[in-house]
């Protein structure tokens, strides 16, 4: 199909060029629409889309389990005896990550996906210093992780929302940084991390 | 924008956007409406019958009728301006991009450079200052290898001058400037065609971040004053509020 049929205007801007799976069966079924009406041609469509998301709802998926276990953390945190300003710095930071949460599962829904099952979790946190200590791992993991991802992310839109959970996240890493006495901005550039990467460091987290 | 100000989005809500920054339930809207955007999407699609995902430019991604006024132009809202029509990356290039952020580390480094100089701070506070600044120095060097690299040609620093102030007004500009710093880099990132000037622009975005974080904790401002959802600034809302500060 190198040019859309001119029964439906809009469709003369059709070319195939350099095109995805998901665009071509797009293209195809819009194709059949103009012959046998639009009708015929919307179960098509909607599996077509729902593969052009595909990678997007895997990457919000990945980020969705960091946040998961990021919330978890904090709510375990606070069954912890914790200093006044850390208490309230983990009930803050803890209802970002919730609130992360409803977000990306929101959008997944949105995109046509499943929002991952939360796995359950465990924290070898004792007492405020190792609660802190982790919080800085886990933050800048979710840093490193978001930077890491969003390469693979197509819709501007969520590229624009992902921008706008790691810029909290850094907030975050650098906060508790400080609270741990240590420089809040160690590195001229964050270092983004891969799946694997990210994966890995999160794994002795994942109850199994 | 009056020096008193240190944060605009903080303290003056004088628009749309700072009304949904402080609106919990609008930022959940228009994130929603973020996400919901692949489902209209499908619409659009069906109304204009135009990939976005292959051409790069995503020109012609205009189905529906309904343009949103690209003067209107901040990505954040993600809200307003996230609308289906409109591809952000739309009239502009990653030169541009590039130099737009080159600029604000000029202006961020002359910054530290005179606050350094000032003798305002000592010991842990100056320390803090100094490495902040050998940041955004780094910053600005990676930004003009880039920018040449493009082929381009890199801004050149402009002088500036900063209002005097006490050692607490000086952290709140410079809170106010890294809020403004680190909203650039999230307003541009979806604008951003190459995967490499993406990576370095997100790499610059978070320490951005962490310098207004820790520089809002100084001058007892809020380390997330946004709330779960930072917010990004478009490139007049930044240029305006840098503006003052730039010699003319």
């Amino acid at each position: 199909m190198t040019r859309a049929n001119p029964i439906v205007p809009s469709l003369r801007a059709l070319e195939v060029q350099g095109i995805t799976r998901g665009s071509f069966i797009l293209r195809s079924a819009l194709a059949v629409g103009t012959v046998y009406g639009t009708g015929a041609i919307s179960p098509y469509v909607q599996h077509a889309f729902a593969q052009r998301n595909q990678g997007d709802v895997e990457v919000l998926n990945f980020a969705l389990t960091l946040e998961l276990l990021e919330a978890a953390f904090y709510e375990r945190a606070l069954r912890l005896e914790l200093s006044a300003p850390v208490r309230e710095m983990a009930q803050t930071f803890g209802k970002h990550e919730r609130e992360h949460v409803t977000a990306l599962k929101e959008t997944i829904d949105s995109l046509g996906g499943k929002p991952d099952e939360a796995p359950s979790f465990s924290f070898p946190i004792r007492n405020e210093r190792s609660f802190l200590a982790l919080a800085q791992e886990l933050e800048e993991t979710g840093v490193s992780a978001y930077n890491g991802a969003a390469g693979q992310i197509r819709s501007p839109e969520v590229l624009a929302a992902a921008g706008q959970i790691v810029q909290i996240e850094a907030r975050h890493a650098a906060a508790i940084r400080s609270a741990r006495g240590q420089a809040p901005a160690p590195r001229a550039f964050d270092r983004p991390l891969g799946m694997e990467e990210v994966l890995q460091a999160t794994e002795p987290f994942l109850k199994t | 924008m009056p020096e008193s100000r240190t944060n605009s989005r903080d303290r003056e809500p004088a628009s749309a956007m700072e009304d949904l920054a402080r609106d919990p339930a609008s930022r959940r809207r228009f994130l929603r409406m973020a996400g919901g955007g692949a489902a209209s999407a499908f619409a659009v699609f069906l109304a204009a019958c135009n990939d976005d995902d292959d051409d790069g430019g995503g020109a012609g991604r205009t189905g529906g009728g309904s343009r949103p006024d690209p003067d209107v132009a901040n990505p954040g809202g993600v809200a307003a301006n996230r609308d289906m029509g409109r591809d952000p990356k739309e009239g502009t290039s990653d030169l541009e991009i590039l130099n737009y952020a080159l600029s604000l580390e000029n202006l961020e480094t002359a910054f530290y450079a005179k606050v350094i100089d000032s003798g305002l701070f000592r010991g842990s506070q100056l320390a803090l200052i100094r490495k902040f600044a050998d940041n955004e120095r780094e910053h600005r060097e990676l930004l003009e290898t880039t920018v040449e690299k493009l082929g381009g040609k890199p801004v050149a620093p402009k002088e500036t001058t900063f209002p005097p102030g006490t050692a607490g007004e000086v952290l709140r500009l410079a809170a106010m400037i890294e809020n403004a710093g680190a909203a650039a880099y999230l307003g541009q990132a979806n604008r951003i065609r190459d995967k490499e000037v993406l990576a370095a622009a997100l790499s610059i975005h978070s320490v951005e971040a962490r310098h207004a974080a820790t520089l809002n904790s100084l001058a007892g401002l809020p380390v997330t004053p946004e709330g779960s959802f930072a917010l990004p600034l478009s490139m007049e809302e930044v240029l305006s509020t840098v503006q003052p500060f730039i010699d003319s």
